[in-house]
C-alpha cells in the first residue's frame, strides 16, 4: 500500500480537530470503526496497537482476515492431497473415527473402500518406486559414498563401508508427484465439503 | 483464416457419447506419430487436472455455487467434463449426458432446450446440439490455451480438424454436428466415420506391416462398443493395378447399447442381492455401487481365472467403519450377466426382439429393447450380405446367408475385456463355420477407448496423400417421397413411392443431378417432402423411382423442408423444380430444389434436413 506517501499530508490543527472526530465515531459508529480498521491494518508503517472495539464489531471479518494471512502461508499441495485421498478413498472419514468396539470384518470392509480409493490416488498422483531392487531379506551390499537419506542402516552398525547386511525393507521413493493445478480463491482447508441433501 | 498457408496440425478429435478425446499430427511430416492431447479439465471443485479423456458431461449449476472457473475462464457458469460426470451422481437434474445420442433422436427438437430431461425450473436447458458444442468449445479452449501461442502449430481455427461422427449417423445429425463445431470456432473441419478412424488408428500401429496382414479379397469388420454405442461397418480390400484399395462397403443401424447400460446390469444385480438381504440402497448408495461393480467386472472380466471380487457400499456419513453393505461378485455371475446377457453366443439366424410400441411413451432415448450386441450383429451381417468392394463388383460364387468378414477389428472401452472379444470372435467363427466360410482373424494391438481419436488426426495427414485412404462416400442412399395421385380415401394413407436423390457411397464433394421430375412446390411457404434412407440399396442412380417402399429396406428419416421466396413469382403459385444432390467438402449432405424455369442465373434454394422433430 503506497497512499501513505503519495497522499498529501494534513495541516496540524486540522489533524487535531479529526483527531477528536475520529474517536468518537470510532466509539459510537460501528461501520466506521471498521472500515478505518481495513485503513489501519493494510498501513504496516503503523506501529500495532489491536482496536478493542473495531474487533468486538466485527469479529467475522477479523477471522477472514487471519483466515486469508493462513491461507497465503500455507502451501496447497498437502492439503490438496489430503482432499484427494478423503475424496477417493474416504481416508479421513477412516482416521478420525474410533474403531475400537467394531469387529475384525466391518474394519476390514472399510479398509476395502478406503484402500482402493487411496490407490487409486497413488496410481494417478505419485509414481513410486523402491529404493533397492533386491529381494527383501536378501544379503546386499552397502557401498562407499552410499546417500544415508537412501539407506538406513540398523544393527551392529560398525565399521566403514562397504557394510553387508540383509535388505528389510526396499523402500519407497516419489520419483514424481502430480497434484491437480489448484485453482485461486479454493478453500483447500475444506478436504470434504458438508454435503446437504435437498 | 490465412489461406495461404496449409495448417499444420491436424486434430481428430472423438465426440463420445460418454467421453470425448483428442490427438494431432503433424501434417508435413509423414514419420510424425500420432499424439493424444491430454484436456485440462475441473476434476473437483477449484482442480483442474488435464486427463487423456474428457466426458461428454455438462453439469449446470444453481447461481449459489458462483462460478466455476477455469484457467482461460474465470466466470465460467457452467461445468464440462470430470466433475460434471460427478455431479450427475450428486444432482442428477442438473447435468446433460448422452447429447450424442439426443442429436440423432427422430422425434424430438434437436435444437430446442430440452436437457437436462426433468430439469429443475432454474435450469437454463440446453439443446443436444448445444451441449455438443460446449464439449468442443472446451476442446479447442484447451488446445488454445496450450498450443495456441506455438507458433508451429497456432490455434485451433487454423487447424485442419477432424471429427469422428457415429457411421450410422443420419445426414441430420451430421449436420448437426457440424453446427455445433462451426459455433466451437473450429473453420476447417471435415466429418469422419468413427469405424474408419479405429482402422487408420490400426494401420499406423502396424507401420509397414499391415500390407503383410491384409490381402485383396479381405473383408474387415469394425465392431465398435462404446460406453452408450454400438456400431458396426465393414471394410473391403481389394486390389487396384497391383496396389491395395480400402472401401467401407457397409454400416450398421445406430443402436443404443453399450458399456453403460452393463455397469447397470451387473449394479442392479448385486443390488438384488442385497436388497434380499433386507438392505435398501438411495440414489448415492446406488452410485457408489454402480462404481464398485463397475471396477470388479473389469477386474473379472480381464483376468480369466478370477476370484470373486468384495463389494462394498459405505455409509454416506463421515463413520466409515460399520454400516457398510457388503457383496461378493462371482466370476461366474459376471460372465452370465455379461457374456450370456449382452454377447450370448446366438445362431446366425437369431434377430433382435422388437418390443411393440405402447400407446403412451415418456420422451426418452429409444434405447435397443434388445441388450443382446451378438443379435444386432447377426441381424447386420445378414441384411448387409451383398456388400462387397465395387472394385471386385459383387461377384459372388452362390448367396450365402451372411456377410463373410475375414479380418475383425475391435473398439470401444467395451473390447478391452479379452473374455468380451473371445466371445465375439468364437460367435462370428460359428456363424461363418455353418455357412461355409474360414474363420476371422484378429486384428490387435490398438487402444480401445483413444484409437478413433488418433485414427481421426491421422485422417487429416491421409487426406494430403501420404498413406492408405478408405474410400466411402455416403453410407446410405437418400430417397424423396412421393405421393401416387389416387383418389382419397377416408382412413387410407395414399401409398407413396420413394425417389433416389443420392445413391449409396456419394463421395465428399461430388454432386448428382437429377432429371427433370414433376414435382413442385408452392411459392411462399414452407413444403415439407417425406424423406427416406438405404443402408443396403447400393444400385439406385438418381432419379430411380421404387414404387413399392420395403420397410426392411428403406426407412423414414425426418422429413425435409423447402421455402420457396417469392421473388418476382406469385405467393400461391406452383413451381416446377428438379433437385440436385451433393456431398458437402465437410461430409454433410447438400439437397437444394432448382426451379425448371429459373428467374435469375444460378437460382436454386436449400432443402433444409428437418431437425425439429414430429411429422
Amino acid at each position: 500500500m503506497v497512499w501513505l506517501v503519495s497522499e498529501p499530508k494534513l495541516p496540524f490543527l486540522t489533524r487535531i480537530w479529526f483527531c477528536l472526530v475520529c474517536l468518537l465515531r470510532v466509539l459510537c459508529d460501528g461501520a466506521f470503526a471498521a472500515r478505518v480498521w481495513t485503513v489501519r491494518a493494510a498501513a504496516p508503517a503503523l506501529p500495532a496497537n489491536p482496536a478493542k472495539p473495531a474487533a468486538e464489531t466485527k469479529p467475522a471479518k477479523r477471522a477472514e482476515q487471519e483466515r486469508e494471512s493462513r491461507r497465503a502461508a500455507e502451501p496447497v499441495a498437502p492439503l490438496q492431497l489430503l482432499g484427494l485421498l478423503q475424496r477417493e478413498g474416504r481416508l479421513v472419514d477412516f482416521l478420525q473415527q474410533d474403531i475400537a468396539s467394531f469387529d475384525d470384518a466391518e474394519v476390514g470392509a472399510a479398509a476395502r473402500v478406503v484402500h482402493e480409493g487411496c490407490r487409486r490416488v497413488l496410481g494417478t498422483h505419485a509414481e513410486l518406486e523402491p529404493v533397492r531392487h533386491e529381494q527383501e531379506d536378501s544379503r546386499v551390499e552397502v557401498a562407499p559414498g552410499f546417500d544415508p537419506s537412501e539407506v538406513k542402516l540398523t544393527g551392529n552398525v560398525t565399521g566403514k563401508p562397504p557394510y553387508r547386511g540383509v535388505l528389510r525393507h526396499r523402500g519407497w521413493r516419489v520419483r514424481r508427484l502430480t497434484l491437480p493445478e489448484a485453482l485461486p480463491g479454493h478453500d483447500f482447508h475444506v478436504i470434504a465439503p458438508a454435503e446437504v441433501e435437498l | 483464416m490465412s489461406g495461404t498457408s496449409e495448417p499444420r496440425q491436424a486434430i481428430g478429435i472423438d465426440l463420445g457419447t460418454t467421453h470425448c478425446a483428442m490427438a494431432r499430427v503433424d501434417r508435413r511430416n509423414p514419420d510424425a506419430a500420432s499424439e493424444i492431447l491430454s484436456i485440462p479439465q475441473l476434476v473437483a471443485a477449484g482442480s483442474i487436472e488435464a486427463r487423456p479423456l474428457l466426458p461428454s458431461f455438462l453439469y449446470l449449476p444453481p447461481e449459489a455455487e458462483g462460478a466455476q472457473p477455469l484457467p482461460w475462464d474465470a466466470e465460467r457458469t457452467f461445468v464440462v467434463g470430470h466433475y460434471a460426470r460427478t455431479r450427475a451422481v450428486e444432482a442428477p437434474g442438473r447435468v446433460v449426458s448422452s447429447a450424442k445420442s439426443w442429436l440423432c433422436h427422430p422425434s424430438l427438437d434437436r435444437r430446442a432446450g430440452i436437457l437436462p430431461l426433468g430439469a429443475p425450473e432454474d435450469v437454463e436447458k440446453v439443446s443436444a446440439v448445444e451441449a455438443s458444442y460446449r464439449y468442443l468449445e472446451h476442446l479447442c479452449e484447451a488446445y488454445d490455451q496450450r498450443h495456441g501461442d506455438d507458433p508451429r502449430s497456432g490455434p485451433m481455427a487454423e487447424q485442419d480438424v477432424i471429427l469422428t461422427v457415429p457411421a450410422s449417423f443420419d445426414a441430420a445429425a451430421r449436420e448437426l454436428t457440424v453446427e455445433a463445431a462451426l459455433a466451437a470456432g473450429i473453420e476447417r473441419l471435415t466429418l469422419l466415420e468413427e469405424p474408419q478412424a479405429a482402422l487408420y488408428a490400426w494401420l499406423e500401429a502396424q507401420g509397414e506391416r499391415w500390407r503383410q496382414q491384409l490381402h485383396p479379397g479381405d473383408l474387415i469388420l469394425v465392431v465398435d462398443v462404446g460406453g452408450g454405442t454400438s456400431d458396426f461397418s465393414a471394410i473391403a480390400v481389394s486390389d487396384e493395378q497391383g496396389s491395395l484399395r480400402l472401401d467401407r462397403v457397409a454400416v450398421g443401424d445406430h443402436i443404443l447399447l453399450g458399456g453403460d447400460n452393463m455397469d447397470l446390469a451387473v449394479a442392479h444385480h448385486v443390488r438384488q442381492s442385497l436388497g434380499a438381504a433386507g438392505n435398501e440402497l438411495d440414489a448415492w448408495q446406488l452410485s457408489a455401487l454402480t462404481h464398485a461393480s463397475r471396477a470388479a467386472k473389469e477386474r473379472l472380466l480381464g483376468e480369466p481365472a478370477g476370484r470373486p471380487v468384495p463389494i462394498v457400499v459405505p455409509r454416506r456419513g463421515s463413520k466409515l467403519v460399520g454400516g457398510a453393505l457388503r457383496a461378493e461378485l462371482r466370476r461366474e455371475e459376471v460372465s452370465s450377466l455379461i457374456l450370456d446377457g449382452f454377447f450370448p453366443e446366438v445362431p446366425a439366424s437369431a434377430r433382435p426382439a422388437m418390443r411393440p410400441r405402447t400407446g403412451l411413451t415418456t420422451i426418452g432415448l429409444t434405447y435397443a429393447s434388445d441388450p443382446a450386441i451378438t443379435k444386432h450383429l447377426a441381424a447386420f451381417l445378414a441384411r448387409q450380405r451383398e456388400a462387397s468392394s465395387p472394385a471386385t463388383g459383387g461377384k459372388k460364387g452362390r448367396s450365402a446367408a451372411l456377410l463373410h468378414p475375414t479380418a475383425l477389428l475391435f473398439n470401444g472401452g467395451v473390447l478391452s475385456s479379452p473374455l468380451v472379444r473371445e466371445r465375439l470372435v468364437a460367435t462370428i467363427n460359428g456363424w461363418l463355420g455353418a455357412d461355409g466360410a474360414p474363420a476371422v482373424r484378429v486384428l490387435g494391438g490398438v487402444d480401445y477407448d483413444l484409437a478413433v481419436a488418433r485414427g481421426a488426426a491421422l485422417f487429416g495427414r491421409v487426406r494430403t496423400g501420404r498413406g492408405i485412404r478408405i474410400r466411402g462416400g455416403t453410407a446410405r442412399a437418400y430417397y424423396v417421397g412421393i405421393e401416387s395421385s389416387m383418389p382419397a380415401v377416408p382412413g387410407v394413407e395414399p401409398p407413396i413411392s420413394a425417389m433416389c436423390v443420392a445413391p449409396f457411397g456419394m463421395e465428399e464433394g461430388t454432386d448428382a443431378e437429377l432429371p427433370p421430375h414433376e414435382l413442385a412446390v408452392v411459392v411462399g411457404e414452407p413444403v415439407r417432402f417425406r424423406f427416406l434412407g438405404s443402408t443396403v440399396r447400393r444400385s439406385d442412380a438418381p432419379g430411380a423411382m421404387i414404387e413399392r417402399i420395403d420397410p426392411a429396406e428403406i426407412e423414414e428419416l425426418a422429413p425435409i423442408e423447402v421455402t420457396l421466396p417469392a421473388e418476382g413469382r406469385s405467393e400461391g403459385d406452383l413451381v416446377p423444380v428438379r433437385l440436385s444432390s451433393s456431398v458437402t467438402p465437410v461430409g454433410t449432405l447438400l439437397l437444394e430444389a432448382v426451379p425448371l424455369a429459373p428467374r435469375k442465373p444460378d437460382e436454386r434454394w436449400k432443402l433444409e434436413l428437418n431437425v425439429r422433430g414430429g411429422t
